[in-house]
Order: C-alpha cells, then sequence, then structure tokens
C-alpha cells in the first residue's frame, strides 16, 4: 500500500461525555473540589511565606466573622453583591451578557444620592426610601432598557455596549461628585445628611443592615420565582435557547429582551440605592467598586439559581474579608488572598468538567 | 469474486454512559466493493464509521486495517491509513473554490501551486467522472456540487477507503444517479465504500453487500442480489413490517388556504420565493417536492406568519364556516377568509386559526433543546390562563399521552429533548403539533433521518389528520413516499412553482425533471408532461 500504516499505541487517557449524573455524586465531586483548593492554598501559603495554612485559615474567618459587627459587614456586602447576581440572572438566563452592571449600579446610586440631597429636608425618612427605591429603579433600569432597545431594534453587540455605558456612568458620577462636593474642594460628597440620618436606613431590630437582608432575600425569592413559574420567565428561557424557535412560538423577542433588560438595570440600581441609602451614605465613582463584574462570577458558578448565589455571594466575600485580615495581621499584601480565591475558583470551575466528562485510563489488558 | 478484506473491525465495542452505541460489532469491508450500512435509527451505523474515520476511539475490540492491526486515534490517523468519510453536513469554507477547499489543511510545504492542484483534481475527475470545476467558489455550488467537492477531497488526500453518511437525503434523483454513477466507477478501481442509507431502493440499486446492525448488535450480512426491501427490513427491525403506505381517498375536501402571488425575498433582496400560487385543501395532503433550498422554508414560514412577504402576495384562511358554493361578492362569506400576510404567529392563533407547524430545524426552531418534554409542550399553550404564571399540568400529561402513543424512547418526560435521538425529537414535536387539533398541518422534512417504523408512523399520523379534514403540507425529499403519500404534490424550483400534478399523473420521473425545471418565461410544465 502506498499510504503509509501508523503504528500507534492507545492514547493513555480518554475523555468521554457523562450522560447524567447523580445530584449526590456531582456535589461531592465539588465538596472534593473544595477539599483540594484548601490544600492547595496551604501548600502554597506554607511554602511562600511559611506559615501554617491553619492559622491562616483561621485568621480569614476571624476577619470575616470575628466580631458581630465584623459579621454584619460580611453578611451586608454579600447582600450587595447577591442583589447585583439577582439583577443579573434574568439578562444571562436569555443570554444576553450583560456586563453593564457597574454603570447601572452607579446611576441607582446617583438618583438615589440625589434624592437624600433635595429631598432630605422635605420628606420623612420612609416617605423618602419609597421615593429613593422607585428613582433607582427606575434610572437603573433606564440605563439596562438603552442596550436591550438597540439589541432588539438593530441587533447590536450587548456586551461592548453594556461595557460602554459603564464608562458613561463613571463620568456622570464624577459629574455628580463634583456638583455635590463637600467641603468644596475636597472631591468627595462625605456623608451625606449626616446629621439628620434623612434616607439613611433605619435599624431594625438594633442592626442597620436588616433592610439590607430583606430587601435581597426578597428579590431573590422572587427572582426564582419568576424565571421558573411566571410566563415571562418561560418567555426568557425560550429566546435564550433559541430566537428561532421564540418567533415559531409567537414571542415577541424585541419585546421579551427590551422588558427583561429593564428588570435586570433595575434591579442592580436598587443594588445602588442600597450601597448608597443602607451602607455607605456617600457616593464617588468607586461605589460599585467592581462589583458588577464579580457578580458575573457569582451568577454563572451558581447557574442563576438565585439560591446557589446566596451560597457563592456569601463564599466570595468572605475570601475578600479574610484577605484583608491576613493582610494586615501578617502583613502580607493583597495578592496572597487574591491567589487563594484563584485558586478556589479554578478548582470549583474545575470541578464542573469532571461533573460533565469522564476520564479513563487506558486499558491493562493491551 | 474474491476481494481482498481492505478493512476488518473485530468485536468492537462503544459506550456512551450507560447507552451501549456497539455491542461487540464484527464488520469486513472488501475492496471492490460497496457495502450498505443498514440499521434503523439509533442502531449505531454513524457510531462504528466514526470509529473507522477517527472520531470515537473503540472502548474494546480491534480494528483491521490491509490485515494489519491499527489503533485510530484521529481523523488524521485515519487519513494515513487512505479511510476518508463524507458526512451528513458538509464541512466547506464558502468563499473558497473547489481547489482551494481541497488542499485546505493538507499543510503541504512550499508555494500553493493552483495550476498543480487543479491539474490533480481534474484528473481524479475525469478518472471517476465527477462534473467538478475546480476554480468555482462553495457559494455558487449546489449541494450536489458540494458534496462532490467533499468527495473530490477525501480522493485526493490518497483515501482508498471511502464512507459515505446519507449521502442521498440531500440530492434529486437524477443526481443520485450520478453518484452513484461515480461510486460504481470508484468500485471498479478497487476502492472499498460504506453507504449509509434509509433508502432501501438505493440499497437495492448501488450496493453488493448489505450488513445489518440493530440497537447496536451486528446482525448479518446478505448479498443484495439475494434479499429485497421487505426482507431487509425485517432484519433491521426484527420482525415483520408492513412496508405500504396508505393512501385513502380524501374526503371532505374543502378549500383551506389560498396563497395568491406570494413573493419572499431573503434580506440581501433575492427573491427566494417568486409569484407562487397554490390552494391548500382540507382533506388532502399536499406534496411539496424540489431541491433543497428551492423556497420550501419560506414558503412554510410565511404561512407561518415568520417571513416578510412582498406586496402583493395573499395568504387567503378560509375557515370552517366558509361556504365554497356561495358567489365571491358575497359580503357575509368573505368574513370568513382571513389574511394571513402581515400578521405574526400569535395573531394567527389569536384569530383562532388552528395552525401546525413541524419545521425541518427541529431543535432550532420546533422546540427549546435545553428544555425537558413538559417546557416544550408548554411552547405552544404557555400563554393560556390567566394570571402571570404558566400552566404546567396539561402539558405535563401532554408529553405524558405523545410519550405513551408515540412510544418516545426517553428516560422520563423530565429529559432535555437534545439528549434525545433524532427519531424521538420528532415524535415530541410531530406529537405536540398534532395535539394542538390543527385545521392546517405543515411539515418540512418530517422523516429526515429517520428510521423506517418511525417514518411510518410519521406518514400514518399525517394520513389520520388529512382523514379528519385537516389540510396536510408536507415537504419531503424522497419522491417515492411523496408518490404514494399525497393527494397533490406541487414542485418548486428556485422559487417558483414549476408545476402542481396530481397524484394519478405524477411519475418519478417527471417530478425529477420539474425539479430542475427552472421556468424563465412560459410554463415549463406543459413539455415535461409529454
Amino acid at each position: 500500500m502506498s499510504s503509509p500504516v501508523a503504528e500507534h499505541s492507545e492514547p493513555l487517557i480518554h475523555v468521554s461525555k457523562r450522560v447524567g449524573i447523580s445530584r449526590g455524586k456531582s456535589w461531592a465531586i465539588r465538596g472534593a473540589a473544595l477539599v483540594l483548593a484548601l490544600v492547595i492554598s496551604g501548600l502554597v501559603i506554607f511554602s511562600i511565606v511559611h506559615l501554617s495554612p491553619l492559622k491562616v485559615y483561621g485568621a480569614m474567618f476571624e476577619g470575616a466573622f470575628g466580631t458581630s459587627r465584623r459579621a454584619w459587614v460580611t453578611i451586608r456586602d454579600a447582600m450587595m453583591m447577591l442583589c447585583i447576581a439577582v439583577g443579573l440572572a434574568p439578562a444571562f438566563k436569555m443570554r444576553f451578557w450583560n456586563i453593564g452592571a457597574e454603570g447601572q449600579i452607579l446611576v441607582g446610586g446617583i438618583a438615589t444620592a440625589a434624592c437624600m440631597i433635595y429631598l432630605g429636608g422635605s420628606l420623612p425618612t420612609p416617605a423618602l426610601l419609597v421615593v429613593m427605591l422607585i428613582v433607582s429603579v427606575i434610572a437603573g433600569g433606564v440605563w439596562g432598557l438603552i442596550p436591550g432597545v438597540f439589541k432588539a431594534r438593530w441587533g447590536t453587540n450587548e456586551t461592548l455596549f453594556t461595557l460602554m455605558m459603564n464608562y458613561v456612568a463613571i463620568q456622570l458620577t464624577s459629574y455628580a461628585v463634583s456638583k455635590w462636593e463637600t467641603p468644596v474642594g475636597s472631591n468627595s460628597v462625605g456623608i451625606i445628611n449626616q446629621t439628620s440620618r434623612a434616607g439613611w436606613f433605619p435599624t431594625i431590630f438594633g442592626q442597620a443592615y436588616t433592610l439590607n437582608v430583606v430587601i435581597v432575600l426578597a428579590l431573590a425569592i422572587l427572582m426564582y420565582i419568576y424565571l421558573k413559574y411566571s410566563k415571562q420567565g418561560y418567555e426568557i428561557s425560550v429566546v435564550g435557547d433559541s430566537e428561532n424557535t421564540a418567533r415559531y412560538a409567537g414571542i415577541n423577542v424585541r419585546k421579551v429582551y427590551i422588558r427583561t433588560m429593564f428588570l435586570s438595570g433595575a434591579i442592580c440600581g436598587i443594588a445602588g440605592f442600597l450601597a448608597i441609602s443602607g451602607s455607605s451614605h456617600t457616593i464617588s465613582v468607586d461605589t460599585a467598586g467592581g462589583r458588577g463584574f464579580t457578580a458575573i462570577i457569582v451568577a454563572w458558578l451558581a447557574k442563576f439559581n438565585t439560591f446557589v448565589m446566596i451560597l457563592f455571594s456569601f463564599l466570595l466575600m468572605f475570601l475578600e474579608k479574610g484577605a484583608v485580615e491576613i493582610a494586615s495581621r501578617y502583613n502580607l499584601n493583597n495578592f496572597v488572598s487574591n491567589m487563594i480565591t484563584g485558586i478556589l475558583l479554578f478548582c470549583i470551575l474545575g470541578s464542573e468538567f469532571f461533573i460533565n466528562y469522564k476520564v479513563s485510563f487506558r486499558h491493562k489488558h493491551s | 469474486m474474491e476481494a481482498a478484506c481492505a478493512v476488518l473491525m473485530k468485536r468492537v465495542t462503544k459506550q456512551f454512559g450507560k447507552v451501549v452505541a456497539n455491542d461487540a460489532v464484527d464488520l469486513e469491508l472488501r475492496r471492490g466493493e460497496i457495502l450498505s450500512l443498514l440499521g434503523e435509527n439509533g442502531s449505531g451505523k454513524t457510531t462504528l464509521m466514526n470509529m473507522l474515520s477517527g472520531i470515537y476511539y473503540p472502548d474494546e475490540g480491534q480494528i483491521y486495517v490491509n490485515g494489519k492491526a491499527v489503533t485510530i486515534r484521529s481523523p488524521k490517523d485515519a487519513f494515513d491509513l487512505g479511510i476518508g468519510m463524507i458526512h451528513q453536513h458538509f464541512k466547506l469554507v464558502d468563499v473558497f473554490t473547489a481547489a482551494e477547499n481541497i488542499v485546505l489543511g493538507l499543510n503541504e510545504g512550499g508555494k500553493l501551486d493552483r495550476k498543480a492542484i487543479a491539474l490533480k483534481v481534474k484528473e481524479i475527475a475525469d478518472r471517476y467522472g465527477f462534473d467538478i470545476n475546480p476554480n468555482q467558489k462553495v457559494y455558487d455550488m449546489t449541494v450536489s456540487q458540494k458534496q462532490t467537492v467533499e468527495i473530490v477531497k477525501v480522493l485526493y488526500r490518497g483515501a482508498d477507503i471511502l464512507i459515505l453518511d446519507e449521502p442521498t437525503a440531500v440530492l434529486t434523483p437524477q443526481e443520485t444517479d450520478k453518484l452513484f454513477a461515480v461510486m460504481r466507477n470508484m468500485k471498479a478501481d478497487g476502492k472499498a465504500l460504506v453507504i449509509i442509507t434509509h433508502k432501501l431502493h438505493e440499497v437495492m440499486d448501488v450496493s453488493d453487500r448489505v450488513a445489518v446492525l440493530r440497537k447496536g448488535k451486528y446482525i448479518g450480512d446478505v448479498w443484495t442480489c439475494e434479499t429485497n426491501p421487505q426482507k431487509l427490513t425485517d432484519m433491521m427491525v426484527g420482525r415483520a413490517v408492513e412496508l405500504n403506505i396508505d393512501c385513502p381517498k380524501a374526503v371532505k375536501v374543502t378549500e383551506r388556504i389560498e396563497i395568491q402571488h406570494l413573493t419572499v425575498k431573503d434580506k440581501d433582496g433575492i427573491p427566494r420565493l417568486s409569484d407562487v400560487s397554490f390552494t391548500a385543501r382540507g382533506g388532502e395532503i399536499l406534496g411539496i417536492a424540489g431541491i433543497s433550498g428551492s423556497g420550501q422554508k419560506q414558503l412554510l414560514e410565511a404561512i407561518a406568519g415568520l417571513q416578510v412577504c412582498e406586496p402583493g402576495s395573499h395568504i387567503l384562511y378560509k375557515d370552517e364556516q366558509w361556504n365554497p358554493g356561495a358567489p365571491a361578492d358575497n359580503l357575509e362569506n368573505r368574513k370568513h377568509v382571513h389574511e394571513l400576510i402581515g400578521k405574526s404567529p400569535l395573531d394567527i392563533s389569536k384569530m383562532g386559526v388552528a395552525l401546525s407547524f413541524v419545521p425541518e430545524d427541529r431543535l432550532g426552531m420546533g422546540l427549546v433543546a435545553n428544555m425537558d418534554l413538559t417546557d416544550n409542550m408548554l411552547l405552544r399553550s404557555y400563554l393560556t390562563g390567566r394570571g402571570i404564571f404558566a400552566d404546567r399540568k396539561k402539558p405535563k400529561k401532554l408529553a405524558e399521552t405523545v410519550v405513551d402513543e408515540l412510544e418516545v424512547v426517553t428516560p422520563s418526560i423530565n429529559t432535555q429533548v437534545r439528549k434525545l435521538s433524532g427519531g424521538n425529537v420528532q415524535k415530541v414535536l410531530v406529537g405536540r403539533e398534532i395535539s394542538m387539533d390543527p385545521t392546517v398541518l405543515m411539515s418540512a422534512y418530517a422523516v429526515r433521518g429517520l428510521d423506517i417504523n418511525t417514518s411510518y408512523t410519521i406518514y400514518n399520523l399525517m394520513t389520520e389528520q388529512k382523514l379528519k379534514g385537516v389540510a396536510v403540507i408536507y415537504v419531503g425529499e424522497d419522491l417515492d413516499v411523496l408518490l404514494e403519500l399525497c393527494d397533490r404534490i406541487l414542485v418548486l424550483c428556485g422559487g417558483q412553482v414549476t408545476g402542481i400534478v396530481p397524484r394519478e399523473e405524477a411519475t418519478k420521473e417527471g417530478i425529477g425533471l420539474l425539479m430542475t425545471q427552472f421556468r424563465k418565461e412560459g410554463q415549463a410544465y406543459e413539455q415535461s408532461r409529454s
């Protein structure tokens, strides 16, 4: 024969797709990934800084939950993260890559701050809170609506569009900061209504952040129901899977894009409301602080299940708070904790591969 | 006819999860023969061939090529052994010429010598009787020409073992004949060929030997000259099967949809349908024949409200109260004629028009691939009921009924439809559409890729609907089936109607001619009938 007959040995490793895996087994794989991540991080910590990994983990835990105040700050920030992730869920479920949460948070925040500043003296706080909620919903919603309309009408790329909208929002925030700065020349707004506390979240059951938790958990539950059981939620899933099928079924695809992006932006706007009124009481270009992007990780890891998002929001916040603690306690910088976060995410994401694929080695007999 | 053994597969097993796609299959392929590989959907034909062409790797068993034990780890290994597979879906670069596609990926050193390539392509073409122009761009080619490029590409690489996976699914009868002639030439040249097809008459026509698989197991092989379609079907299915399509006389025939001067242009402004006029009647099956891409898709989608139609087009739906005997200017009667142009699918269903549509792209249009059976049933009914929540109780029941009645093989009704095999996906889709009690049922290539058994189930469902008085529009590609199943056959060519032939007058050759007869002026149909 003219063609050379290749002599090959059997490949060492086969990768094949799994057909269905039990829930228990898939969670066991995820659990194993978590343990593996902790072991690898421990080795890394020990080999680089020669500290006992257990001590470092202990310090991280103390940093996040060591005191009641720290615990509440962690809860507050996890709720903020969850709120953004919940906002992203409908858009992502529709395969609309909304990476503009950052901007949607900021415009929601600007709207909230404006209400606090201009209406703080004239409205009682409960009424003011309602007004701020509505205004932040509208502001964030419009910020999400714009790329939604463009995508629906002209098929523009939503990834670039929402990203660019972030920069517009940052510039708007700079403008607002320079307009409202106190004292003049400080280039910061300072704590708004520090003495009157007008428009601040009230202290409920002795905690300043109770309302944050209530609002965000309510949103998470409602979003879960909306996506899973409502007609609109069904439309979102169909459009996300195949636009052609949606049209075939008589779904108005444009309308679904626009409506869903308003909803997504609106919830991110509420996150802005929480950030200003429910936590920092001031506004700056760092109000969103990259959380609009981190929340994308939360949403994806949870596969858009808002209940699982609670778990991942806490995990990421725990890592962040723990990082700050070990950085200050052991004179390390933030990079060590970033490494731990990286190792953890790598292992968790990597575990999905083993859930979807089976790896088998070469047969012994050949 | 004592021929050398080209390929020998011994006890080859391949498992996907718990599903055994191939269970200790033995297969022999000899030089200078055409072997038909026959089997129902999911019987493991394609899996077996994919192991030969390096796409899958067998779990167990041994493959011998030219008497030597080999390991095929990748398509490249397969090429080195002279094995080439022509897949159902072509893998060509549209903006390249035939010659460029042929040498693509060869990684030959030096300059790209177009002249030498063209010469070699020409030589191959002359040797086997291919009709190919090396400098033609792929986007200018018909499906049949693209297929030719795929085959020449494989030969160019020196393949002498060729596997063709359902090559005739997209060809006209004339093109199929041409392909078979080429295959016979290759056989005479000493090449070994495997053809996978569901069409038994083609098996009888072209192959020397038939190997049958059933549920992953090798059933046996027979000489083609010693068998017949009935025997082959029995082997394939494992029991005796009735191979006749029932075509009872149409009853309660009334006009249902009248199409006048329908013109549809695509987004580049190229007409896909030009001045199409016909009437579909309730109680009869209207077959639509044509080379794929002749406007079938646009026609059905236009009726379903999914296409933008040019001014002057009319799609008139005549509801059940419409009286065919009334004079044309009877105002009362006109109320029962509804214009569907400019209406969205939602508008059409709100008008009370029960239009069922089984589109060509099952998972990309008719169903939601990532949803389970229940949610796919919900697709047509999710808006019913009050309130903001979707009612999943009835769809769940419907899913159970469809699974029961159409014998859908699925782990449960909570399985994503993309995980089902092609035939079962189609049953789910057809089951849902028929459950809507349609007055019009449109289907595009409803049996494409389905095995004999499932195909006959689908044919019977169509006939059942016809007897209920439904206007059935059936776009098909197998002319034998169209001739048996349909009461009238409309032929499309290049977006034009080249003929509407009643069943009694239709012949396969006549329809085949109409399929390629692009009409510039006047009626080509009259000439073709002689």
